[in-house]
């Protein structure tokens, strides 16, 4: 099999990943913040709160992501004119346009992705026992105290398994991103395909094996992760 | 308990929204794909009683194929049957319809030299064969000819045996009818240019031209269009051909620059080293440009969009 690729200097196949891992650590971190915001309004005592947020999960949640991405590049940054990045004149635009298309797929990540924390995370706070928000409310904590002290806490901790299946997910699914021309791992091989159309074989094995490299250990990390932050019961 | 019912009511309107913005940038695609599923079901099931028809056709004829020795398009052709690989989402050259019909110049070239080789035109079955996947149809002997904007180059030669050319492309740009800086291509420096992923076009523009040129990637030339029809793009490019396609699809709003910088000759791929097939389809093609029919199919499928009929090729590779 021929690799020769792998040295051409057109082809920066540790950028590409590079440019993956970004997109899955941006992408990561927003998607649980919005997740656990998510979250605490599905269970809040406020109905509009928990309609809006469920309303919101169910709706993202059902679109498939390719639609999501193109959405963000197509309909809100081309058609509404949402600028992430300023575009300087004079300049060479490749710069503001990566930038521009990076931002892009990280916020579709973020959106997509949050609703699976969410959802994650709601059923971590059905592993709580009822007693624990009841005795902290009796104790005169207020709604959120009771969530971000007592509920939120061990609630995270119980699903630290399935939030790592979520992350792996996450990884596999920047490969969408090349739909709007960010310069990652699946589109340097649609690139690949194109130009080196012999090497079929060699191009799928080198991108399968690198997003392996990228998702066995995080599958590994979370998976001792969660054994060391259950809570024993 | 009002509050539960206005939120699930703000939410489905939003989902509405969301919906409709959704469809409109994909109706189409999802549209043809769900007739193309449709479509293909009912082929395959017209498919078995005509294989089974053809092979008894082929028991007969069997004995004649002898002469045509392992040339893969003469054989199919002997047995009444061809698998023919066209574009199925270019405007004007491959182009699958709804209603499940295909038409534009590729397909009838196609047609053209099927029935040249024997066969009945409504005999053809059509496969896509998409950019990336056509070396390999052929190379697996999936499909008889691919017919699909195919450009004769030194390192496809390698793997398939070209018939043709019959039609001579010039890569072009594609800008708003109102644009007047973009004259060519060394006037897109600093500008966005726009093509599908992994196109070799923009990047011949980028290495020869202007090296200051901005790349925007997206999977379909339709998506190009759209971003350059919202002003996100400044110009989108490929084949002057196809972008005449674009053009005619929205009258008014784009124009094709007009300034053709390299040759593409399109040629029909068939199975390496199959010199009588080669030898049989360049017959054809040139039978097809010297009674008019291949002038007669261009003004029908391309001329509508304001592409300039060029000279015929002759076909000789």
């Amino acid at each position: 099999m021929d690799f020769s690729f792998l040295s051409d200097p057109r082809y920066d196949v540790l950028g590409a990943f590079w440019v993956t891992v970004q997109l899955t650590v941006w992408s990561a971190i927003g998607a649980f913040i919005l997740g656990v915001v998510l979250a605490a309004m599905r269970v809040c005592p406020v109905p509009l709160m928990r309609g809006f947020a469920g309303g919101v999960v169910n709706i993202v949640r059902n679109i498939p992501l390719t639609l999501i991405i193109i959405m963000m590049s197509q309909v809100i940054a081309n058609q509404l004119g949402l600028r992430l990045a300023t575009r300087q004149p004079g300049v060479n635009p490749q710069a503001f346009l990566d930038t521009q298309n990076f931002r892009l797929a990280v916020l579709g990540f973020i959106i997509y992705t949050s609703t699976f924390v969410c959802e994650a995370i709601r059923s971590g706070i059905n592993t709580v026992p009822p007693g624990q928000a009841e005795a902290a409310r009796a104790v005169g904590l207020t709604f959120t105290q009771v969530l971000g002290i007592v509920v939120l806490p061990q609630a995270i901790r119980a699903v630290v398994a399935p939030l790592g299946s979520v992350l792996i997910a996450l990884i596999k699914n920047t490969t969408v991103a090349s739909a709007i021309g960010v310069s990652e791992a699946a589109l340097l091989m649609n690139t690949l395909l194109e130009n080196e159309a012999d090497k079929f074989t060699a191009v799928f094995l080198v991108i399968a094996a690198g997003f392996i490299v990228l998702a066995l250990p995080t599958g590994l990390v979370f998976g001792s992760l969660a054994k060391k932050a259950s809570v024993k019961r | 308990m009002r509050f539960r019912t206005i939120a699930s009511v703000v939410a489905g309107a939003a989902a509405l929204a969301l919906a409709v913005s959704g469809c409109s940038s994909s109706s189409t695609p999802s549209e043809s794909s769900v007739a193309s599923a449709a479509q293909s079901v009912a082929q395959s099931a017209t498919s078995k009683v005509a294989s089974a028809a053809s092979a008894a056709q082929s028991a007969a004829s069997s004995a004649l194929a002898g002469a045509t020795g392992n040339s893969q398009v003469l054989s199919s052709a002997d047995a009444g049957k061809l698998v023919v690989g066209i574009k199925f989402t270019q405007p004007g050259l491959g182009v699958k319809n709804p209603d499940g019909t295909f038409s534009g110049f590729d397909v009838e070239v196609a047609k053209y030299v099927a029935d040249k080789l024997g066969v009945d035109p409504s005999k053809i079955e059509f496969v896509e064969a998409n950019s990336a996947q056509r070396e390999d149809l052929i190379g697996k002997g999936q499909v008889d000819y691919i017919v699909a904007t195919y450009s004769i180059t030194d390192a496809r030669k390698e793997k398939v045996n070209f018939a043709g050319p019959y039609f001579i492309a010039h890569q072009d740009l594609l800008v708003k009818s109102d644009n007047t800086d973009i004259t060519g291509p060394e006037a897109m420096a600093g500008k966005i240019l726009c093509s599908v992923t992994g196109s070799t076009s923009a990047q011949t523009i980028k290495d020869k031209y202007a090296a200051d040129v901005a790349l925007q990637e997206y999977p379909t030339y339709s998506d190009c269009v759209d971003a350059l029809l919202s002003g996100a793009v400044d110009a989108v490019t490929t084949d002057d051909v196809i972008l005449a396609g674009f053009a005619a699809q929205h009258p008014g709003q784009l124009k094709v620059v007009g300034k053709g910088f390299s040759n593409e000759n399109y040629g029909i791929g068939l199975k390496k080293d199959d010199t009588a097939g080669t030898a049989a389809i360049n017959t054809a093609i040139a039978a097809m440009i010297a009674d008019g029919s291949w002038k007669k199919a261009l003004e029908d499928t391309v001329g509508p969009s304001g592409y300039t009929i060029p000279a015929a090729p002759t076909p000789s590779s």
